[in-house]
């Protein structure tokens, strides 16, 4: 007799979820800092945003190691298309904060400007969908005979 | 998610693309260098060739000159000053105790680090003595220990000064002394905070009553914040009896070497000017240094070409930033100045200013490391720079890196620094130049003698 097992359980174990934590911390704190340096040309708000984001950068690379070993491994190869998308976003955001670590290097005024705001809302905006990916419940049907 | 393939690798390109590369038909030294659109780039474009040994070899002289090494195995030589009884000092030593503000300082110190010597610093000045006139070194000893990165250095009516990175001072000379015992007397302290760029290069006035002092600024274009830019980017005038201190000249973003031009008996210095601009902005500078003067750093370079890094924005001091006298191009570097007198090394090179190229880091085509005569006439720059010294470049690699240039008037000879390959070298002609009096255009226009050596 055929039966439908369904399964409902985040893709990210607890050591993932901590690493993950960083970037969703981190990213959206460097926003705040660009816009604060925006907004007054105080050179120390583009200083923590550097560091913000080196941080940020590093956990993003970790997470995103993780996240292409767990197609094989881990519990999103039960949910392939899940998996996809979270490595995809992760991808993403690691580049963009990557890039943003660069235009961050530049100096004076030019280390934040249009390119680093919109970078660091990418960023902020990639991280928080990666949560609610890495965190959200996957559904996912299998056919068992 | 397979789609984001191709933005990924869009990304990438771009950063790799924003490297740019210089435009050779540019003539970016004389009185009107042309300065291209400015490119910030999201990295800068960086060559930095590693040291290499010379090997049997020798830097490059022009025809009818000889390059000699009179002194080796120096703890990073930087400026030299000729005593009177004829030796030389050489100040060795390397500063700066600026903390990483950034991640960026980590990274970019660990890339620059590659073109230097890995010899530490000696914070001492060497003694050289040639008892026989032959031009060669007989007695090399250490003269002073004990300082902190010694690098400016004047000799006014029988006291030796010494700029450390932090403080300027004095010492009592008795003709034909070895070496000196003790610290020395502290005339004045100079501004030391981060010390970005730490050199404190020097120089008296004319009549010996002021010293000159260069103190360069604390960051690139201000990027530190202006709080630790006062008294930085700025000349010095220092009262050699009292000690008191004034700002001379302001808006010099590094001036690394001062000297009196002995036609006008004003100040002269060569001027690093700042990073990041692209590979051709903006080109350091040989210029007089006016009482009073602005200069443009940070707010604006070469007049009132805006640097859009700073804010907020100083229109009002743009407006009154005096455009240098003579370009020397761009990232070379220009570490050392001094002028000839007594007719210098005769020919072309009998009026002008010698100035030391370290060399660039900044741009993918390598510029300086050399030293370059820049002519003059009427105590004014006048033609193009000539290259003196060349050659250490080969290969992608750095042989060694001219600092300090200082001219012996009772020789007729050149002094370089090498503080790659830790070398004094000394440029002569190879047959004694007329001197200024006896100058006529036969002697000048002369075809140099055949080689002997």
């Amino acid at each position: 007799m055929d039966r439908t097992v369904t399964y409902s359980r985040p893709i990210a174990n607890p050591l993932h979820a901590i690493l993950l934590a960083f970037p969703v911390a981190l990213y959206p704190a460097a926003l705040l800092s660009d816009v604060t340096y925006y907004n007054t040309a105080e050179i120390q708000w583009s200083n923590f945003s550097s560091w913000l984001l080196v941080g940020a950068n590093f956990f993003a690379g970790l997470v995103l190691a993780w996240a292409v070993v767990g197609l094989f491994i881990g519990r999103a190869r039960h949910s392939k298309g899940r998996g996809l998308s979270y490595l995809g976003v992760v991808a993403v955001m690691f580049v963009a904060g990557v890039v943003n670590s660069f235009q961050h290097a530049r100096d004076g005024w030019h280390s934040v400007e249009t390119l680093g705001l919109v970078l660091s809302l990418v960023c902020t905006v990639l991280a928080l969908v990666a949560a609610f990916l890495a965190h959200g419940s996957a559904h996912s049907a299998e056919k068992r005979a | 998610m397979i789609r984001t393939a191709p933005l990924i690798l869009a990304l990438a390109i771009s950063v790799s693309a924003c490297q740019d590369s210089s435009d050779p038909s540019l003539d970016q030294t004389g009185a009107r260098p042309e300065l291209p659109a400015q490119n910030d780039t999201l990295i800068p474009a960086m060559e930095i060739p590693t040291p290499e040994g010379w090997g049997n070899e020798l830097p490059n002289v022009p025809d009818g000159f000889t390059v000699t090494a009179i002194a080796s195995d120096l703890k990073v030589p930087r400026q030299m000053l000729i005593l009177p009884n004829g030796d030389i000092l050489v100040a060795e030593g390397s500063g700066g105790n600026a903390p990483a503000l950034r991640p960026k300082d980590i990274i970019a110190g660990l890339i620059k680090k590659r073109g230097k010597s890995p010899v530490e610093g000696g914070d001492r000045i060497t003694l050289l003595r040639d008892s026989d006139g032959d031009g060669q070194t007989d007695l090399q000893t250490t003269f002073i220990d004990g300082l902190d990165a010694p690098y400016g250095l004047a000799f006014v009516d029988g006291t030796l000064y010494v700029a450390n990175q932090g403080n300027l001072v004095s010492f009592e000379y008795t003709e034909g002394a070895t070496s000196i015992a003790g610290q020395g007397t502290e005339l004045t302290k100079l501004p030391d905070r981060i010390n970005h760029h730490w050199t404190k290069a020097m120089t008296a006035s004319a009549d010996g009553s002021k010293l000159y002092v260069g103190i360069g600024s604390n960051s690139n274009v201000g990027e530190r914040g202006m709080d630790v830019e006062e008294n930085r980017a700025v000349v010095w005038e220092i009262d050699r009896e009292s000690g008191a201190s004034r700002i001379y000249a302001s808006g010099l973003r590094n001036p690394t070497a001062l000297a009196i031009n002995p036609w006008t008996d004003q100040l002269w210095s060569v001027v690093n000017e700042r990073d990041e601009l692209g590979p051709q902005l903006v080109p350091d500078y040989l210029t007089s240094v006016r009482e009073g003067g602005f200069y443009g750093w940070p707010y604006s370079y070469y007049g009132q070409n805006v640097d859009p890094r700073i804010r907020p924005q100083r229109l009002d001091l743009v407006r009154q930033a005096i455009v240098p006298d003579y370009a020397l191009g761009s990232h070379v570097a220009a570490l050392g100045l001094d002028f000839t007198n007594n007719g210098g090394l005769g020919g072309v090179f009998d009026q002008g200013a010698f100035v030391g190229q370290h060399g660039s880091w900044n741009r993918s085509d390598p510029s300086g490391y050399k030293v370059v005569f820049v002519p003059f006439r009427n105590g004014r720059p006048s033609g193009e720079p000539i290259d003196l010294l060349s050659g250490f470049l080969k290969d992608g690699h750095a042989r060694g890196r001219p600092v300090g240039v200082t001219y012996d008037p009772e020789r007729r000879v050149l002094l370089v620094a090498d503080d790659v390959s830790n070398t004094v070298w000394r440029v002569a002609p190879r047959y004694a130049p007329p001197t200024a009096g006896e100058r006529s255009t036969e002697q000048t226009e002369r075809e140099p003698a055949p080689s002997t050596d």
